[in-house]
């Protein structure tokens, strides 16, 4: 402001502050609209979401008044039933009043457990999402320098035994890597816990707080129990990972054997950088942004619930109770189901549309 | 007088289906502390020469040469690992197009420094103070903005200058230049190669600029030496290019429109026969 120079000192910084001010809260309002659309796309997103379940829930032949009321019930008492359930009503009210429903955190009764879905899913999705952060944790830190070290040292043996490994992680059948596990390190070594979260002994010991036992233990200061938790949750985490990490490895050495070839590689290379940063900085950091929807992704189909591994661990989580409640035709659990694992996928989305804004300065402004 | 830079015989071979192809042929060259031009077409093995220099040729690419020296160092008995307190820091190569030699997601400050960081240690002060004059010293005005920015928000000139500050930052001896402006728009192409012009002359530096464009490397060269596939056919002080005696020379010359002069049609080179025109 060259011309305030001139003025009275009091009007140039009387000036500056007031145009501080404004530019203070003109980025406000910026960030204030960028939040209020990030959660309206949500909000729509999710409405969908429920729009689509919904009306497949309806669509479906299967009757939820017949498998309320048993097959031998009379037409009085399935009439009686059908109105008590809301299914006489046309059927945008009935969405209606299911949207409301949901976001007053009421799913329904579950059919097959006589219990609200909502408590179901309360203790059903913390079994998932343990063994599927774990997994995914493993497959990260064991798959990205796997799928590095691979492109680094692209034709070697190393690289051989890399790709051998996420070609084994790609063609061994889940069930057939669950079985000898358990045959192998429960059966005959007892390094690991048998099927199920916790020994019979010490179940129902841990009152519920997250839901997740690893957690719930220490919180309860029962370490022996968590120790015993850690034991049931290693191998069937381990193989989840052993998933991802093949996956993971893949992905990342082409995304790297890519970025070794770019010019600015070989203008570190040209400015004396060590090899170690040459890959970890320059040709790494740039992947991180492709690497993170790898991830999200593959940490979303663990959330899904594996329902081959939870069958075999005898896991309760949400593969198997989504698995049951559809043979069963446990209409309110399944919709509630598939909205609690529509959401996981949403909220990934957008926490990877953060990451990728916090980690790749052309994804900013 | 002891020379900055020796070749003899150097040759980059590239396997390929057809077998080993040759590059570079067998190119010898010596270079003191001056300006040395290498002109030629695409493919000639300009670059490649270049590279080979830095020894920046990977696998499954080779180089085979009777003597490859700079400054009294055996370049070809050097390990990979005592190549690094070379490069940056003894023989510097700035890049054809700044768009993709600088890193994307690293900001331009970080980039200089770490230039500075590979060969010296220095306080983070220090650091900073060196890039903000290394910039300054290639006339970018607001150095403490351009610290921040990242490559996508500079444009093609301001980059290949930050380009140059980077490389010329840890003071090297010996600077290639590969391309520079080729990239770059006609209107800042006198503009970037005056800078590396000023302060490879101002520091003393030996430089080989690396182009297919005769009128640029004669007017900024002390000698020049035409390349063709992979070998040197001419070589000549740069105002004596116009007598210039090989066929392949003078017909690079010829097919330079002038704007003095009314010709229809300009000389193209005959191919068909493999022979040189």
């Amino acid at each position: 402001m060259g011309w305030a120079v001139n003025k009275n000192d009091d009007t140039a910084i009387a000036a500056s502050q007031t145009e501080a001010l404004s530019r203070y809260f003109a980025r406000a309002v910026q960030v204030g609209t960028a939040f209020a659309k990030f959660v309206a796309t949500i909000a729509v997103t999710f409405l969908g979401l429920a729009a689509l379940t919904f009306f497949i829930g309806r669509v479906v032949p299967i009757d939820p008044v017949l498998a309320m009321v048993g097959d031998r019930a009379s037409n009085e008492v399935y009439e009686a039933a059908k109105i008590e359930m809301g299914l006489d009503r046309p059927i945008p009210l009935q969405f209606v009043s299911y949207i409301w429903d949901v976001l007053n955190g009421n799913f329904g009764l579950s059919i097959s457990t006589r219990q609200p879905v909502i408590e179901d899913l309360i203790r059903v999705f913390p079994a998932t999402l343990e063994m599927a952060t774990l997994g995914i944790i493993i497959g990260i830190v064991i798959g990205v320098p796997m799928g590095v070290t691979a492109a680094a040292h692209r034709g070697s043996w190393l690289d051989q035994v890399i790709r051998t490994v996420g070609l084994l992680g790609y063609s061994i059948p889940a069930f057939w890597l669950g079985l000898v596990g358990l045959a192998i390190f429960y059966a005959r070594l007892r390094w690991t816990g048998g099927p199920g979260r916790i020994d019979v002994f010490f179940d129902g010991m841990i009152p519920p707080v997250t839901g997740m036992l690893l957690i719930d233990t220490l919180i309860a200061g029962e370490i022996d129990v968590f120790w015993n938790a850690v034991s049931h949750l290693v191998l069937p985490a381990t193989i989840l990972g052993f998933f991802s990490l093949a996956y993971i490895a893949r992905m990342t050495r082409s995304f790297m054997l890519d970025q070794l070839s770019q010019e600015y590689v070989t203008t570190a290379r040209v400015k004396g950088v060590p090899e170690f940063f040459v890959i970890w900085r320059h040709a790494f950091k740039p992947i991180r942004i492709q690497l993170i929807t790898v991830i999200s992704l593959s940490y979303a189909g663990l959330l899904e619930g594996s329902v081959m591994i939870e069958t075999i661990f005898s896991w309760p989580g949400i593969g198997n109770y989504l698995t049951t409640a559809l043979l069963n035709a446990d209409m309110n659990a399944v919709l509630g189901s598939t909205l609690v694992i529509g959401a996981v996928f949403i909220f990934i989305n957008k926490f990877s549309d953060v990451m990728y804004r916090i980690l790749d300065p052309r994804a900013r402004s | 007088m002891s020379n900055l830079l020796d070749i003899d015989n150097l040759t980059v071979t590239f396997p390929t289906n057809n077998g080993p192809i040759d590059v570079v042929k067998g190119i010898s060259l010596s270079l003191g502390r001056e300006r040395l031009g290498i002109v030629g077409e695409s493919g000639s093995g300009k670059s490649m020469t270049g590279r080979a220099i830095l020894k920046l040729i990977r696998s499954p690419g080779r180089v085979k040469a009777d003597r490859l020296s700079f400054d009294g160092i055996d370049l070809l008995t050097r390990r990979e690992r005592d190549m690094r307190a070379i490069r940056g820091a003894r023989i510097s190569m700035v890049m054809q197009d700044p768009k993709f030699s600088l890193n994307p997601v690293m900001s331009v400050g970080d980039q200089i420094a770490e230039a500075i960081k590979t060969h010296q240690r220095l306080s983070p002060s220090q650091v900073r103070a060196k890039t903000l004059a290394m910039l300054k010293s290639v006339r970018i005005e607001d150095p403490e903005r351009v610290l921040g920015l990242y490559p996508h928000e500079v444009s093609g000139g301001m980059g290949q200058r930050i380009m140059i500050a980077m490389m010329l930052v840890p003071e090297p001896d010996l600077l290639i230049a590969d391309e520079p402006t080729s990239a770059l728009d006609v209107s800042v192409q006198a503009q970037v190669l005056d800078i590396i012009d000023n302060l490879v002359t101002s520091k003393g530096m030996g430089l080989i600029l690396i182009s297919h464009d005769l009128n640029l490397v004669a007017s900024y060269c002390d000698r020049i030496l035409v390349m063709r596939a992979g070998e040197i056919v001419e070589e000549c002080a740069a105002n004596k290019l116009h007598a210039a005696q090989h066929p392949y020379t003078k017909g690079l010359l010829a097919s330079m429109p002038r704007i003095d002069e009314d010709r229809e049609w300009l000389p193209v080179f005959e191919r068909t026969s493999g022979s040189q025109t």
